[in-house]
Parts: C-alpha cells; sequence; structure tokens
C-alpha cells in the first residue's frame, strides 16, 4: 500500500503510523461536554465497507498528519490532504 | 447418526455410502422465536445452547454464505483462558471448561488439544506483568506455571538462547491452553444445533431489520422477509454494517489480521509459543503445518487479505525467536476481518432496541471464547439476563469508562 | 555417463560437464542444465516420494514448481532442507538429497499400511472418531497422527545461512519470461520504460525451452536467446531470472523470491541463499503460461504416470526418456503433439489414447479414439494401464503414461487481491476477471489465449497498452511467425469407473472422498475443500482445484458456475520463513541503541539489559561483591550518602519552540505551564485522549517561548506522535514547532548530598542554590562547551541532570564518575535507580501501565480545573474515579514473612485468594537499603483510605504470602527537604 503524502509524495506504507477513522477530530472537550461527546470522539464508529476518511502519521517521513480517503474493501487509496488544513481543503 | 470408532469400521466395510447429511438444508420459515444473524462459531453455538440449555428449538440461523465462512475459519486456532482482568478472566475460564467437555458434548471431534502455551517474557518488567497475570489466573482457579529461562529452554530447547535480540528471561506456561481444528468447531455445532432442530440456513443474507414501537420484529433477508421477536446480530467483522441496518453505530472499527501456514512438516513445535515482544505467535497443526501469525496491520479494512510490512515483521520475528524455522515454507497467508473495539475486550449485551441482542467485538480473540459466548448470549436471550461471566461485556461501558482493557493501549481501536 | 534413459542428442544441456549427486545415499551421474527431476528419471529412478496420507508410491508428475510428488529433502544438518520440488531444483555438484515421509526406506514404507486401511480414512474421518476416552486425544491419538502426517523434516538448528531483502521501482514489471512476457518485455524496452522481467525458472524462454515449435523458422530456445541478447544490452531492463513473483499486493506492490545461491554447491560467502523484493511497479504484465491438468482415473497416481507437457519438457529440454514405452492419453491435440516429439527423440510409444470420439491421427502409433484409461498396474512403478473403448478394455505394457487434461491459466497473482476467477465454458476453464489487480493486465495463456502465435501478438498488444497508458510512445516489434496451431481439446475431469481416482495427489483425495463430502452436504466448495483438504497440500490445488470442483458439480448436479469458484492466496509458491524474514535472525529484528556512555558501563562490568531499544547498565559491579543485590544496594548507599552518577541519556528530549507553546504545553498537560518562568521546570502529567496517563515527565522552560520536554524512555516516540497529532489537528492555529533532541544530548544524572561538589567541578562557572534552586535550570559551559544543567531528582536526593552535546558525553560520563569515586561514591545502574525511586514513591510504567488515571495514582489535584486539556473530559467518566477504582498505595511487610513480589495479588487479610475477592496487586517491589526492609508499590481497591490495614499479598507462581501494612506510597523523605537541598 501507498500513500501520497502531500509535502513527500507516494511512500510505502511502511513509513506511515494510523490511527483511526477521521470522523469525530474534535478539540479536546471541557468539563461541561456531555458524555456523548467523549462516546462520538473516542468509541463510535461508521466503519464503512467501502470509502473512509482516516488519520495518518507521515512518523518516518516529514512528521505530517494526514487525512487520507481510501477504499477498506479494495484498499485503493484516493488521496490525501494535511489534516492541519483540512477545514479548508479536506 | 452417532459418529464413532466402530461406525467408521462399519461403513469402511460397506463402501461408506451410509453417511448422511452432517446438517439439513431447510427452506427459511415465515417466522421463528428467535434468529441468530451470522453462522460462524459463536453463532452456532449460540443457537446450539439456547436449544439445548433454554430448550428453544423454533430459532434459525441466518448465514449469507456458508457456515463457518468467517472467522472461525481462518484463525490460528489457539484456546486458552489467561487473561488477567476480573471480567474477561471468568468468561474465558468458563469458556475453556466449555471447550473441555465438547466434543463429548457435540459427538465431533474438534482435535481440540491441550498441549500447553507459552508467553515468553523479556525483561524484569515484563515478568512482573506476567506474573501478575498468572496469578490472576490461579485465582480464577485456572492454571498457570512461572517458568525461569533454564525452564524455557527444557520445554522449547529450539528457541535462540544465544544470539537474540531480547533475550528470553522467562515464560508463563498455561498447560491447558492449546490448539483446535477451527472448522470442525463450527461443524460440531452446527450438527449438534441441526439435530436439536434448529434451521441452518445458507446462502441467506440479512438486508435490514423491521422495528416497531422500538420492537424488533424480524428481519429482511435475500430470500424474503423472517418474522421472530428476538434477533441477535452475532456476525464479528461485519457487526458494524449489520448493526448500520438497524441505525446504530458500535464501538467498533474492522481490521485485518493476517495469518500464515508453512508446507507440512514431521513435528518439531510441540506447544503454542507466543513472543509478545515481536507480536508472534505459532503452534503446528496435526496435518504438521506451522501455523502463525502477528499483529493486525493497523488499518481499517475489510478485505480479509493484508500487506507486506506486517507478513515480514511477523516472519523477522519468527527467525529471531526460532531461527530453526528459516527453512520451512510459507504455503498460505490469509487475513480475518477483526471487530477491534476501544478496549480490546468484546461486547455481549441487549441493545436499545428491545429484542435485538448484538454479541460483537471480539478483537482478535474470538476462537477460543465460541462455546461461552454462545453459552453466555443465549442465557441472555433467553433469560433476559446477563450471564454472570458475560456480565462486564457490556455496550455501554465505554461511555461509562468501565473498561477491560488489557493491553493497557487505550481508546485507539487498532492497538489492542 | 549421465544415466541410462538419457537420450543421445538433443536437449538444452551441456552434456560436457558432468555432474555428481546423491538421492537416497545412492551417487548418481547428471549434468549441467539438469534439474534434480531430470537427472533421476535419465539415472531411471522414477519413485521419488510418498504421499501424505496413504504413503502410496509417487514418481514425477511435472516439470514445474506444481510439482505435487517429487517433494525431497536437500542438504545436510543444519543446512537440510524440507519439501524441495526435485522438479525445479538445479543440480549441482554434490547435492544431497533424500526422499520423505517414509520408513524405514522409499521402497518399504511401513505407513504404506494405512493404503489398506483407505476405506476408514476417507474424508473428514478423524471428526467421527478418537473422542474416547478424552485423555487419550493428547495422550495417543494426537501424537500418532502427528507423526505420521508432515512431510519433510526440519533440523532443528539454528538456519546458519544468509539471506536479503532489496526494494526496487520500475514502470512495467513482466512476470514470466515465455512468448509472451518475452515479447512484452521487448515492447516495453525498445520504447525506454524502466523494466523488470522476472521468470521463475533458471533460464528464461517458458514453454519455448520445451517445445519443438519454431519461431521465423529458428527453433524456439534460438530465438529467445537472440531476444534475451537484445534485452541484456539495454540499461533501462533488468532481467531476474530465478526470481518468482510471488504475491499481488497494494498499490503496484509485488513481493518476489530470487534464488541467489540454491543452485550453487558452493554459493558465494558475500551472497544471500535468497533475496525477497518488494517490486512497485506503475504497471505489470503477467505472462505467467497455464499449467496442464491431470485426468482423474483409477490408480491414476502410480510413479511413472506424468503430464504431457511435462515429458515433452524432459525429452526436448533435458534430453531424457520418462520411459521405454511410453502412452499418451488426453483430450487435445497435445497429445498427439506429444507422440510427436517423443517418436522423433526415438522413443517407443505404446499408445495414443484419444477420449474424443472424433479424434484422427496421422502418426504411425497404436491408436485409440474415444478411449480411456481405467486403471493401471505396478506397485513403485507403472507396468501396465487398462483402455477401455465402447469396444472392450485391453491391457497395455508401458512403464509411462503421459497425460493431458488440457489447460488451466496460471491465474494466481489475479486473484491475490479477492478478485474471483470467471468460468469460460468454451475452454472449460476459469480465466482472470478484468481489473482483478489494478495496473496488472494478464497476457498470454495465461488470459486464455494458448497458441504461441496468439501470446507473442498478446504480449506486444499488453506492453502497447500499458506504455500507453503510461505517456510512452511505442512502435510495436515485429511479430515472428511460429508453426504453433491453434489449441484444440475438450475437457475431460475423471474417467467414471470402480476405485480410486485422484484428484489433489499430495494430499491424497479422490474423486469417492468429493462425492462422500458431498454426501455429507459439504456441498459449498469451501466446505468440500476444508472437508476432504482438497487444494491445501503444497501444490495448494494448482493440479486438482478445478477438477475438484467439476466433480462437485458433477455430484450436487449443478453447473460449474453454481457450484463456485477457485482463489488462491499468495504466496505463488511457497516462500521460506527466512527469506521473507530476513534480518531478523540473531540480533537484527529491532535497531540497538547505545548511550555514550556504553563502552564505560561495559568496561565497569555493568550487565546491559534492554530497555526498549536502548541498553542500559544494570549495575556496576565491584570487587568483593557476589550479587547484584550487594552492588545495587552500594549504588543506592552512593546516592543517598555521598554522590552517584547516572546515565539517563535515553528519556525522551523535545525542544518545543514558538510564541504558543506555553499555550500548547497547557493542552497537553493536566497542569498548568503558560506560567513557568524561564530558568524554572515543571513536573507534568499527560494524559491520553481517553483520560488515561500517557506519561510524566519534567519540561523545563529554557526561555520565552523555549521549553524542553522529558518523556520516559519507553514513550518517547508516542509523546512525540501526540504533540504532533493535537498541534495539527486539534490546534492548528498555536504557533508553536517540536524538534527531537533526544540524540542529539547527553544527559546524566548527578544524585547525592556531594552531587553540586562533582557538577561544580565541571562547570566554568559554579552555581549555587540561589543560582540554581530545586526546580530550576540554566544554561552552563564546561571547557567552552555550552550545556545544561537542570536541578531535578528522580532519587530524592539533591539531584542534577547535565546535558551536553552527545560527541561529549562518552568523556564527560567518565570523568563525572571519576569525580565521584572520589568522594565515596560512583555510577549507579538501573537496579539502583529503581530502589530510588520506589523509596520515593515515584512512578514508572509499571505504574503507569496504560489502564491508571491521575485519580488512581493520587495526582488529582494535577489536574487544573481552570483550563482545558487533552483527557480531561474522559477522565471524568463514573468508571474512572471513585473507591472502587485500585489506587496507588504503598506496601511494607507486616509479618513474619518479608517478601513482596510485583505480580502478586492482594486480598483482606481473611480472606480466601480466588478472584472474587481480589482487591488489587503489586506493581513494584525492592529492599529497601535506606529502609533496611521489603517495599513495594501497588494498587489497592479504594486503597488511599485504607492507610494503616493489614492486608494479604498473594503469589501462587512463586508460593509466597506476606502480610503487608497500607500505607502512603512515599516511604522516604516525604517532606522532599532532601531533593531541595533543606535537609541531607
Amino acid at each position: 500500500m501507498r500513500i501520497p503524502c502531500p509535502l513527500c509524495g507516494d511512500r510505502d506504507r511502511r513509513e506511515f503510523y494510523y490511527m483511526g477513522a477521521a470522523e469525530a477530530l474534535t478539540a479536546p472537550p471541557g468539563p461541561e461536554a456531555p458524555p456523548e461527546v467523549i462516546d462520538d470522539q473516542l468509541h463510535l464508529r461508521t466503519n464503512p465497507a467501502g470509502e473512509t476518511r482516516d488519520v495518518w502519521y507521515h512518523e518516518t517521513g516529514c512528521g505530517a498528519w494526514l487525512i487520507v480517503t481510501r477504499d477498506t474493501v479494495t484498499h485503493a487509496v484516493h488521496g490525501a490532504v494535511l489534516a492541519e488544513r483540512r477545514g479548508t481543503t479536506a | 447418526m452417532a459418529f464413532s470408532g466402530w461406525r467408521i469400521l462399519r461403513e469402511g466395510l460397506t463402501g461408506n455410502k451410509g453417511w448422511g447429511p452432517l446438517w439439513r438444508t431447510p427452506e427459511p420459515r415465515k417466522a421463528y422465536d428467535a434468529l441468530i444473524i451470522g453462522g460462524g462459531g459463536h453463532g452456532l453455538s449460540t443457537a446450539y445452547y439456547l436449544a439445548k440449555n433454554h430448550g428453544m428449538t423454533r430459532i434459525a440461523v441466518l448465514e449469507r454464505g456458508y457456515l463457518g465462512g468467517g472467522n472461525v475459519g481462518r484463525n490460528t486456532t489457539i484456546v486458552r483462558a489467561n487473561y488477567f482482568l476480573p471480567g474477561n478472566q471468568e468468561f474465558y475460564s468458563h469458556s475453556l471448561k466449555l471447550w473441555e467437555g465438547m466434543e463429548a458434548d457435540l459427538n465431533f471431534n474438534a482435535m481440540h488439544s491441550q498441549r500447553g502455551l507459552i508467553n515468553l517474557f523479556h525483561s524484569d518488567g515484563q515478568r512482573d506483568a506476567f506474573a501478575r497475570r498468572g496469578n490472576a489466573m490461579i485465582n480464577q482457579g485456572d492454571d498457570a506455571i512461572l517458568l525461569d529461562r533454564e525452564g524455557v529452554r527444557e520445554l522449547l530447547p529450539y528457541l535462540d538462547f544465544d544470539n537474540h535480540r531480547f533475550p528470553v528471561y522467562g515464560g508463563l506456561l498455561h498447560p491447558r491452553g492449546g490448539t483446535a481444528r477451527h472448522d470442525a468447531v463450527a461443524w460440531g455445532y452446527a450438527r449438534g444445533a441441526d439435530r436439536l432442530g434448529v434451521d441452518l440456513i445458507q446462502n441467506c443474507e440479512v438486508t435490514g431489520f423491521t422495528i416497531a414501537g422500538g420492537k424488533v420484529t424480524g428481519v429482511e433477508t435475500t430470500r424474503g422477509p423472517i418474522a421472530a421477536p428476538m434477533v441477535a446480530m452475532v456476525v464479528a467483522g461485519r457487526s458494524g454494517q449489520l448493526a448500520a441496518k438497524a441505525g446504530m453505530r458500535l464501538p467498533i472499527e474492522s481490521h485485518v489480521l493476517q495469518a500464515f501456514v508453512t508446507e507440512g512438516l514431521k513435528p518439531v513445535i510441540d506447544h503454542v509459543v507466543s513472543f509478545g515482544m515481536g507480536h508472534f505467535y505459532i503452534s503446528q497443526s496435526d496435518k504438521g503445518g506451522l501455523v502463525f501469525g502477528g499483529d493486525i496491520d493497523f488499518y481499517s479494512s475489510y478485505a480479509q487479505r493484508g500487506n507486506l510490512p506486517m507478513m515480514e515483521h511477523v516472519m523477522e520475528a519468527g527467525m529471531s525467536l526460532m531461527p530453526m524455522i528459516g527453512k520451512a515454507k510459507v504455503l498460505r497467508s490469509w487475513g480475518g476481518i477483526m471487530d477491534m473495539t476501544p478496549d480490546g475486550s468484546p461486547i455481549i449485551d441487549k441493545t436499545p432496541v428491545e429484542g435485538l441482542f448484538v454479541d460483537a467485538g471480539w478483537n482478535y480473540g474470538g476462537f477460543k471464547a465460541v462455546p461461552a459466548s454462545g453459552w453466555c448470549l443465549a442465557h441472555l436471550m433467553a433469560t433476559g439476563d446477563s450471564h454472570p461471566v458475560a456480565a462486564r461485556f457490556r455496550l455501554d461501558r465505554f461511555r461509562e469508562g468501565v473498561l477491560l482493557d488489557e493491553e493497557g493501549t487505550g481508546a485507539q481501536h487498532n492497538l489492542h | 555417463m549421465s544415466g541410462p534413459m538419457r537420450l543421445e542428442k538433443g536437449g538444452l544441456i551441456d552434456r560436457s560437464r558432468e555432474i555428481r549427486f546423491q538421492f537416497d545415499d545412492q551417487w548418481m551421474g547428471g549434468v549441467a542444465g539438469d534439474t534434480l527431476a531430470s537427472a533421476l528419471l535419465a539415472n531411471g529412478v522414477r519413485l521419488v516420494g510418498r504421499s501424505f496420507k496413504y504413503h502410496r508410491p509417487r514418481g514425477i508428475l511435472t516439470a514445474g514448481s506444481e510439482e505435487p510428488n517429487a517433494l525431497v529433502e536437500i542438504g545436510k544438518a543444519a543446512r537440510r532442507t524440507p519439501n524441495v520440488r526435485a522438479t525445479t531444483q538445479e543440480l549441482y555438484e554434490g547435492l544431497y538429497a533424500v526422499s520423505q515421509n517414509r520408513f524405514p526406506s522409499l521402497k518399504w514404507d511401513l505407513l504404506e499400511v494405512n493404503d489398506l486401511f483407505a476405506p476408514f480414512l476417507g474424508a473428514g474421518f478423524y471428526y467421527k472418531t478418537f473422542m474416547w476416552p478424552r485423555a487419550f486425544w493428547e495422550r495417543l491419538y494426537e501424537p500418532l497422527i502427528r507423526r505420521a502426517a508432515g512431510l519433510g523434516a526440519l533440523s532443528k538448528q539454528t538456519n546458519p545461512d544468509h539471506y536479503e531483502k532489496a526494494f526496487a521501482h520500475c514502470d512495467l514489471l513482466v512476470i514470466g519470461a515465455g512468448p509472451t512476457g518475452l515479447m512484452a518485455a521487448l515492447t516495453a524496452a525498445r520504447a525506454g520504460a524502466d523494466v523488470i522481467l522476472a521468470d521463475e525458472g533458471d533460464r528464461m524462454g517458458g514453454r519455448l525451452l520445451s517445445e519443438t515449435i519454431t519461431l521465423d523458422g529458428q527453433p524456439g530456445p534460438d530465438w529467445v536467446a537472440g531476444v534475451l541478447a537484445e534485452l541484456q544490452g539495454m540499461d533501462n531492463v533488468r532481467l531476474m531470472p530465478r526470481t518468482t513473483v510471488t504475491g499481488a499486493y497494494d498499490g503496484g506492490t509485488f513481493g518476489a523470491v530470487e534464488r541467489v545461491g540454491l543452485h550453487l554447491s558452493a554459493p558465494a560467502a558475500d551472497l544471500p541463499l535468497e533475496c525477497f523484493w518488494r517490486i512497485t511497479a506503475r504497471r505489470a504484465i503477467l505472462a505467467a503460461g497455464a499449467l496442464e491438468r491431470p485426468i482423474a482415473f483409477r490408480d491414476n497416481d502410480r510413479p511413472g504416470v506424468m503430464l504431457a507437457s511435462a515429458v515433452r519438457s524432459y525429452v526436448n529440454r533435458y534430453a531424457v526418456a520418462p520411459g521405454r514405452k511410453v502412452a499418451v492419453f488426453g483430450t487435445s491435440d497435445d497429445a498427439h503433439r506429444t507422440v510427436a516429439d517423443l517418436q522423433a527423440a526415438g522413443v517407443e510409444v505404446v499408445a495414443l489414447i484419444d477420449a474424443r470420439a472424433d479424434a484422427t491421427t496421422t502418426l504411425d502409433v497404436p491408436f485409440y479414439a474415444g478411449a480411456t484409461v481405467t486403471g493401471t498396474e505396478g506397485r513403485l512403478g507403472l507396468r501396465r494401464i487398462t483402455v477401455t473403448r465402447a469396444a472392450g478394455s485391453r491391457v497395455i505394457d508401458a512403464d509411462c503414461l503421459a497425460i493431458s487434461g488440457g489447460w488451466n491459466p496460471t491465474v494466481h497473482l489475479t486473484c491475490h487481491m479477492n478478485a474471483r476467477p470467471v468460468w469460460r465454458e468454451d475452454i472449460a476453464a476459469f480465466v482472470p476477471p478484468e481489473g482483478a489487480v489494478p495496473g496488472l493486465t494478464p497476457a498470454g495463456a495465461c488470459a486464455s489465449r494458448f497458441a504461441t502465435t496468439d501470446c507473442l501478438g498478446d504480449g506486444v498488444a499488453a506492453a502497447t497498452e500499458a506504455l500507453t497508458a503510461l505517456g510512452a510512445k511505442v512502435s510495436p516489434p515485429d511479430l515472428p511467425r511460429t508453426d504453433d496451431a491453434a489449441w484444440r481439446g475438450a475437457a475431460l475431469w475423471a474417467v467414471p469407473g470402480k476405485g480410486r481416482a485422484w484428484l489433489d495427489f499430495q494430499n491424497d483425495v479422490t474423486v469417492k472422498d468429493v462425492q462422500q463430502a458431498a454426501r455429507e452436504n459439504m456441498v459449498s466448495v469451501e466446505h468440500m475443500k476444508r472437508y476432504t483438504t482438497q487444494g491445501m497440500a503444497p501444490d495448494q490445488g494448482k493440479n486438482s482445484n478445478v477438477a475438484a470442483l467439476a466433480m462437485l458439480a458433477d455430484v450436487t448436479g449443478r453447473a460449474i458456475p453454481e457450484t463456485g469458484t477457485t482463489t488462491f492466496r499468495p504466496p505463488y509458491t511457497p516462500v521460506a520463513i527466512a527469506t521473507m524474514g530476513a534480518g531478523g535472525q540473531g540480533a537484527g529484528f529491532a535497531p540497538q541503541r547505545y548511550m555514550t556512555s556504553h563502552d564505560a558501563s561495559v568496561e565497569k562490568g555493568a550487565p546491559m539489559i534492554e530497555a526498549g531499544l536502548w541498553y542500559r547498565p544494570s549495575y556496576f559491579p565491584r570487587a568483593g561483591e557476589r550479587t547484584w543485590r550487594e552492588a545495587c544496594d552500594r549504588e543506592v548507599g552512593h546516592v543517598r550518602t555521598a554522590v552517584g552518577v547516572c546515565d539517563v541519556s535515553t528519556l525522551g528530549k523535545i525542544e518545543l519552540h514558538g510564541p504558543d507553546a506555553g499555550r500548547f504545553l497547557d493542552l497537553v498537560y493536566t497542569n498548568t505551564f503558560s506560567t513557568l518562568a524561564p530558568g524554572r521546570t515543571r513536573y507534568g502529567l499527560m494524559l491520553r485522549e481517553d483520560g488515561h496517563v500517557m506519561d510524566d515527565g519534567t519540561t523545563a522552560c529554557l526561555a520565552e517561548g523555549h521549553y524542553l520536554m522529558t518523556t520516559t524512555t519507553a514513550a518517547a516516540g508516542q509523546v512525540m506522535r501526540h504533540l504532533d497529532f493535537v498541534q495539527q489537528v486539534h490546534a492548528p492555529g498555536m504557533a508553536v514547532r517540536f524538534t527531537s533532541v533526544t540524540e542529539q544530548w547527553a544527559q546524566f544524572a548527578i544524585a547525592g548530598p556531594r552531587a553540586l561538589e562533582v557538577v561544580n567541578g565541571f562547570l566554568d562557572t559554579p552555581v549555587d542554590d540561589a543560582a540554581l534552586p530545586f526546580m530550576g535550570n540554566c544554561a552552563v559551559t564546561l571547557g567552552g562547551i555550552g550545556g545544561r544543567l537542570f536541578r531535578i531528582s528522580f532519587s530524592g536526593e539533591r539531584g542534577y541532570e547535565l546535558a551536553v552535546p552527545a560527541r561529549y558525553g562518552a568523556a564527560l560520563f567518565r570523568d563525572l564518575v571519576a569525580r565521584a569515586e572520589g568522594l565515596g561514591g560512583g555510577a549507579y545502574g538501573m537496579e539502583a535507580l529503581n530502589v530510588l525511586r520506589i523509596e520515593k514513591g515515584f512512578l514508572t510504567h509499571a505504574e503507569l501501565h496504560g489502564r491508571t488515571t491521575a485519580f488512581d495514582l493520587g495526582l488529582a489535584k494535577m489536574v487544573s480545573a481552570k483550563k482545558v486539556c487533552v483527557g480531561q473530559r474522559a477522565a471524568a467518566r463514573p468508571g474512572l474515579t471513585g473507591p472502587d477504582r485500585e489506587q496507588l498505595v504503598g506496601l511494607k511487610p507486616a509479618g513474619a514473612v518479608k517478601q513482596i513480589l510485583a505480580g502478586a495479588h492482594l486480598f483482606a487479610e481473611r480472606a480466601e485468594a480466588v478472584r472474587e475477592n481480589d482487591e488489587g496487586y503489586v506493581t513494584s517491589a525492592c529492599y529497601s537499603p535506606t529502609l533496611g526492609t521489603t517495599l513495594g508499590l501497588g494498587f489497592l481497591r479504594n486503597g488511599r483510605a485504607r492507610h494503616g490495614e493489614v492486608i494479604r499479598m498473594v503469589d501462587h507462581l512463586r508460593g509466597v504470602e506476606t502480610l503487608c501494612e497500607v500505607c502512603d506510597p512515599v516511604f522516604f523523605d516525604p517532606e522532599g527537604g532532601r531533593a531541595r537541598g533543606e535537609t541531607s
């Protein structure tokens, strides 16, 4: 599997660390946040069989966290954007 | 038809023409008292124990493919009860006891072999952690023996004791741990359930649930609607997708775990050996193949196949620990879909939909749980109460923070 | 002389280079160019192995890697390699081969008795018996089964050979160098593409080396040589013979095994035996050809029964007569071609049996159209066959029977990414579906184009398409003319009749087994395969899966596509664990990280122990000390009474720069750092997003907007990743950047009442408590070298950590230790470090094991309520606080037994030691020379409220039981005056 790092180009999967689904990347909630916020952020997953967006870290490369668009059935990788710019470009 | 040596003799002498079907191929009825979705190990054992322990025989198992075609037919066949957290301990202990009586109960030889499982450790800190585990196992009434380096050498003389990146300090021996013939477990429960009147319906995919007033009333399938007041989702690997049809999100991410088998070899590894430092474990099947595996591939996947980085890592770990296996050749690799939960422990519980149950989240430890999972889910369905040994496998424990995290890696699904 | 069956002339062998080898301790002769199989056949050896279950005598079936029967052990002692295909093993001088799965000898195998019991050993018999008495399974039945099962044997000795791995990248990977692959490679190479041409054979050319087909009037091998010569001369082409592409993976990645030294009697010392390649290709062409399939008929498994294509290989390529009287049985024109080749080589053909009723021939051979073989005779080798037609049967003497049941395209790699092959009724075979592997195009015979002419054209077309897609300009080469005709044949899976007809030769699966499986309702293909073990043997069903599927279709009255399909998983051919695991053996499995003080520690006799990837000194023994404990107690004493020196460079060091660095630290630590002034250092606690403790350590404010964070050794990578995550994902607006500087600095703890004396001995400008109070930090110089000095303590004593650029570490450590020794102290290792921190109740990953919260550790007050931090809300979940939680406590012996063991469990004083009563466990324990007693740290349910209570510690494993008093986890100097320098 190869991941297209927006900064480094196509790289072998072994350079990356996978964290999980990119579905609830909310900022750390405050003490008043309802329990559902934690449940969404940490536990509950849509877990699609098909296209998904998930979070990867170019750990032995540039150190960028990426949002990768991928297919969980075919393992096709459709693209990746920098997590810090996800608001504008993802 | 009861199986026995005599029966084999008689059939052999008469041309093996008398063997009947291991199970029937019934048409689905319009309604049942309970439906089990998923004809894997857990689903089949649930049906068996519903019928046997609770007298429920108007039940059906709905399998979208063939019986035992999921993870029960694609695992590394390890059976053990070596957990250390209360909640897990009593469940796996119960499961191992069921394993020990399963073959007689089912009249089917699943080749359950209690050849002993050894977890190696490589530092004082790991020894302390395994001591905690071993003591927990004994507290539970199971067996554990702490081996020092020489004790390990006696049992596993072929390990690389001289030139090893992580020297062997010792090991925790679980004498009652071992392996079984995975397919046979599914077939044994299938045959057992069928003989008690359970309908096993293959090639029948559930496409939706019928829910009225917060209660489940049946399912839609590729072979028509089927009504039932109780429905259990027992489809580890596909739990999230199925639960979505009932409008639920589960605390599960699906991942691929690879496993490997070599060409047949004369006996060389007599135990199950687990090398935690390298995420490698191995045993030898009765046919002679070395069966081994490692960690999941780490990215979410439904592909039932993995990639080279993890394969290579697993083989490197094998070469590091026991370089005598180097000239064994890997014949086949495969992958299974793992329901990974945020604490690495499973779920056997009711759902917010009345009458709908979930048995899921087995991570990569579902095989050994096959008997107890069915036993406990059947108990929950038949009585409405969690079985005491599965009382902690609740769906809401994540939100509540009542976790069962044996690895201590926290709420990241792929780290368990 | 290379054997009585060697033909006088012909073949691609070098008769001038004779090779001596051994089979079952008999010396024999072969020639260069032979495989072990061809050399054995040349020597008249037909019996080479025994089957898996019935121990039936077996010979050579094929001439390729799909061989199911002729598996042997090669080599001696630690180099013994089981299950080697004699058909692909190149012959070399002194090759030592032994047959396997037989006792005492190949000719007289005791377990041949299994064959007599075959009626009782049919499909799935073991599931139905061996259940009683239960204890007999492990003690009797299973050991017997295990001993009978298996094929070859491992030596049980450490692998002595060297293996390698490598990466390669190319525009076009061509898999297979037969007519299709050669033309594909030529097309792409001439277009200037980077091409890798890989072929599993030792010699490229594929079937062209084994057939009598001509191209442009040249014999096949000569044409091949011409193409290879051109390819060899091009810089953009890499030819990889002896390289099997074993698997197709994601992103255009392929796994491949190159046999580098397996064909040599003395492999070069600097070369690996095999190399495992990871080839990333922009496009790939699968030109893997096709595999001929056997036909199932009664006793079709005797030595001497051989695939017709293999017969042609042995005759044409190796110049070996596979028998003296050869019969040929087939369903296609291939049978006729085989007869012609045999006759041309001067081998007697006793019968041509063509199952097609309308077949005709012009060959001068006894011809049986519309006939089948219905039986064979010969215990250790074929002697006679029975040929049956409507008119009746006749028995014919034959010592070799060539069989040809048509061809199966080699679709294997196209199945590796889950695609299922598609049935084509017209050729009665499975073909690859479109787009099975992204970027991979099947061409030639593996795409069901069997005629050589079609293969050549298909190779050009596939390469042209692939290269055009990559943007290259292609001018297709001219196609050579061939005399090969289109393939004509019919399907024949099994000849009906009595007796056992083998499908899977290796696993002894017969047509009857498939029928019985169906009777038992194992009618799904997967059930049938798993129940009968069909296709599970070393050939993975290459020779039998399709026929078995056809048999299942037949017995269940379904068409083949309805019945199911066949699939193949990687690897294409088995791969040695040593090859794919190259580099793992010995110390290579994981990187080894050394501190700058490593050599000095080793010189002092310190045992070096693993700490993650690092090595750290356990203790520093001195003359007269007999146990590690004596050294450890002394080193603890150094620190408590004088001064000790310890290398702490393994701790993670992360520099944070930027105007928002303080605010950012507030987000990742539970406590507040934005208020930390330059020159000050603070202990911080970091939570995971799920609220559990991730790590702890100190962070120093070096200057405005410049911090240095310390992590534990184990968590350094995890913390760096976490910081990057929090910044990039949660706080992209914050101006802060991180750099790991763990390896840039060597850092030494100097601890003890006389620590300042040691430190000041090195500083250009000495410091005092006013300049550097407890938890202070400052820049220093040592002989002009810039360093950093921190006033922090992990021992509870007056402590400093002195950091210098790593290149000065080795020298500084030696000097520090010498100075400390002069003051009555010395170096201390991990054992003493552990004792010192337990005495003070400081934490390591024994306590921070991933399941503990700040509440559990008694550090809840460190979670600031004035700000939001990562993990804060999750840690407030009801299950993570309260009296039911196991909380950190200290433990002191309170009874006669003074032993405390980490890993023991805790119970109420009079409670039975069972799970229901389990209240906690011991995480760390040591003997404290300072306090003269054993100490423990542990977690106990509601422990903070139970200080003073006597509880029971039980360690079943080691038979130790101790009464303990629960106490505060800080055993020594709870006020902390010593570290602050107020007391000593």
